[in-house]
């Protein structure tokens, strides 16, 4: 089995947009959307849901005001400010409560206990490309990484029970949590960047993040035509930190008339922006069969 | 006043918006940037400050004196995040897990865990001209970003107008950065990823009570959808900004839209003395 991740670091630079594309040129793969805060996949992959499971993470603490003798001896011991006193009345706010549980330890009257926190949902999904596994977290949820493990745990599943070979995980923006637990393990890390400052940056991060975590990685350059000065920059920091540069995007405003008619890219029509993308993904396909003879 | 900018999908305009705003009150306020995006911040590449100071930022984590330790194992079993366990006579410390609550150390009987620091980025700030500067950094491989968001916003100056940059997403980093502002302003795009994020963080700040509005960026060859969402929704559309490849290239050098097209000045301070009247 091979997983694919598609990362940034920086948000908006065509992820979705990449991975809509490959799920209609990879065979025998399994699609995960592993940004589960504000994921986008399901819009061009048209899912139709099979399964729905809740995902209980962690607990928020409530408190019962009939026992509550108002010492207040929560307030001071709690980290997360999530608990006020107003008129005469404790409070606990449960969206910064992270469910550390110290106030209801401490708590003499036995006020205060913790409840399961439903923080959202996952989904299994039939699609016109294969199969699609992808979740919904709650609004201001925490744990994300753990919902992506999960997501990522059922796509294993469905690529063992299903004789598939292959995860393209289309993953968060960031370096954090989510981001961790999207590409820890995955055997390809596919940066998307662009030539601009902000794109750059953040791409040295991220690339960073996943050499700390041993992940291989390739980069592609998004709208290159943008910036051809900095797209040069992006080749040379690449070829020194021996980070393959596996596709140059040109800019074509039929992307977001694609995105317009709910369709993948590739799907929408023909132009010089899927000719790359096809490429590029033939060259993936390469680098993959590549690393799997070296092994 | 603070503002906060938020967006839910990435790379809709975020920084440039909250660098605009920023800007536009050169000379007319005293203006604090917090860029709360700590992951991947970037509105330093844009306001260009000299950073005069930089400070470490850490989280309490365990540490446990093996010489006072009894191995009872209480610690482990009040550890909401599974972030200690005793196995025999040791103690392990799963730092990465831990949310520095502090509950093993207040409840271990024998007094034998003290918290010690684990950094987890830095905190850097400066100015520019006027303008006084701050953002966090987050160190590569550390998962946590909450902690971080919280050192940037404890320099909060009040006498200032705050402008903080939120991180994109709708989880607790969102929250984490957006709560106590008084007004904020969400950046979309005029696709279906924009309108599909937009509702979730309409609702995460709605969740918070701060009052809200939009600024379209990019338009022109999306649909009209966020628009039809935004009035249905009573949210007021402050600005549309159109797709323009002098803004797009201005923005790939680090130049903010403001300077690249000074008009934007003006229309941006409009949107400010708007804010003001809703929030302040």
């Amino acid at each position: 089995m091979k997983q694919l991740v598609i990362i940034s670091g920086k948000g908006g630079t065509g992820k979705t947009v990449l991975s809509a594309c490959f799920a209609t040129l990879a065979e025998n793969k399994v699609m995960a959307d592993c940004d589960v805060d504000a994921s986008n996949l399901h819009l061009l992959l048209d899912p139709d849901i099979q399964e729905i499971h809740p995902f209980r993470a962690g607990k928020k603490a409530v408190l019962d005001p009939e026992k509550c003798n108002l010492c207040g001896s929560c307030m001071p011991v709690c980290r997360f400010m999530a608990i006020s006193k107003q008129n005469e009345e404790i409070k606990i706010d449960s969206i910064s409560c992270e469910g550390c549980q110290v106030c209801s330890y401490i708590c003499p009257t036995g006020a205060i206990s913790m409840k399961d926190n439903l923080s959202g949902e996952w989904y299994v999904s039939k699609t016109k490309y294969g199969p699609f596994v992808h979740a919904r977290l709650g609004i201001g949820e925490e744990n994300s990484g753990k919902l992506v493990t999960e997501v990522r745990k059922k796509a294993r599943e469905v690529v063992e029970n299903n004789g598939l070979d292959f995860i393209i995980i289309d993953g968060p923006p960031g370096i954090g949590c989510p981001v961790i637990a999207s590409l820890s393990g995955a055997d390809m890390a596919l940066v998307v960047t662009e030539p601009t400052l902000s794109g750059i940056h953040d791409m040295e991060r991220v690339i960073q993040t996943a050499a700390y975590f041993r992940t291989k990685t390739v980069c592609c350059i998004n709208k290159f035509d943008l910036n051809f000065r900095l797209s040069r920059q992006i080749e040379d920091w690449c070829h020194k930190n021996s980070v393959p540069v596996v596709g140059k995007i040109p800019f074509g405003e039929v992307v977001p008339r694609s995105l317009a008619q709910g369709l993948p890219l590739t799907e929408f029509s023909e132009n010089s922006v899927t000719r790359e993308i096809i490429k590029m993904w033939q060259e993936l396909l390469t680098l993959f069969s590549k690393e799997a003879s070296r092994r | 006043m603070i503002i906060s900018v938020a967006s839910g999908k990435g790379g809709t305009g975020k920084t440039t918006v909250a660098v605009s705003l920023a800007l536009s009150l050169e000379g007319r306020r005293s203006v604090q940037f917090l860029d709360c995006d700590v992951e991947e911040p970037n509105a330093h590449l844009f306001i260009k400050p000299s950073i005069g100071k930089t400070l470490p930022v850490f989280i309490p984590v365990p540490e446990v004196d093996e010489a006072t330790c009894t191995f009872c194992g209480k610690c482990a079993e009040v550890c909401a995040y599974n972030a200690i366990a005793v196995i025999k006579n040791t103690v392990l410390v799963f730092s990465e897990l831990c949310h520095g609550c502090g509950a093993c150390s207040l409840l271990c009987p024998e007094k034998a865990i003290k918290e010690v620091g684990k950094k987890i980025g830095v905190l850097e700030s400066g100015a520019a001209g006027n303008l006084q500067f701050i953002h966090g950094k987050l160190d590569i491989g550390q998962p946590m970003s909450p902690p971080l968001i919280r050192a940037v916003k404890k320099t909060i100056n009040k006498k200032r107008t705050v402008i903080i940059d939120v991180p994109p997403g709708t989880s607790c980093p969102v929250i984490e950065a957006t709560k106590g502002s008084d007004f904020c302003l969400l950046v979309t795009e005029p696709t279906p990823f924009g309108l599909h994020d937009l509702r979730l963080t309409v609702e995460t700040v709605r969740q918070l009570r701060i009052p809200i509005g939009v600024i379209i960026n990019r338009a022109g060859f999306g649909d009209r959808d966020v628009e039809a969402y935004c009035q249905k929704e009573n949210i007021p559309i402050l600005m549309t900004i159109p797709f323009d490849r002098k803004i797009a290239v201005a923005y790939s050098e680090g130049i903010p839209v403001v300077e690249a097209i000074p008009a934007y000045r003006q229309k941006f301070f409009e949107i400010f003395e708007r804010i003001e009247k809703t929030a302040g």
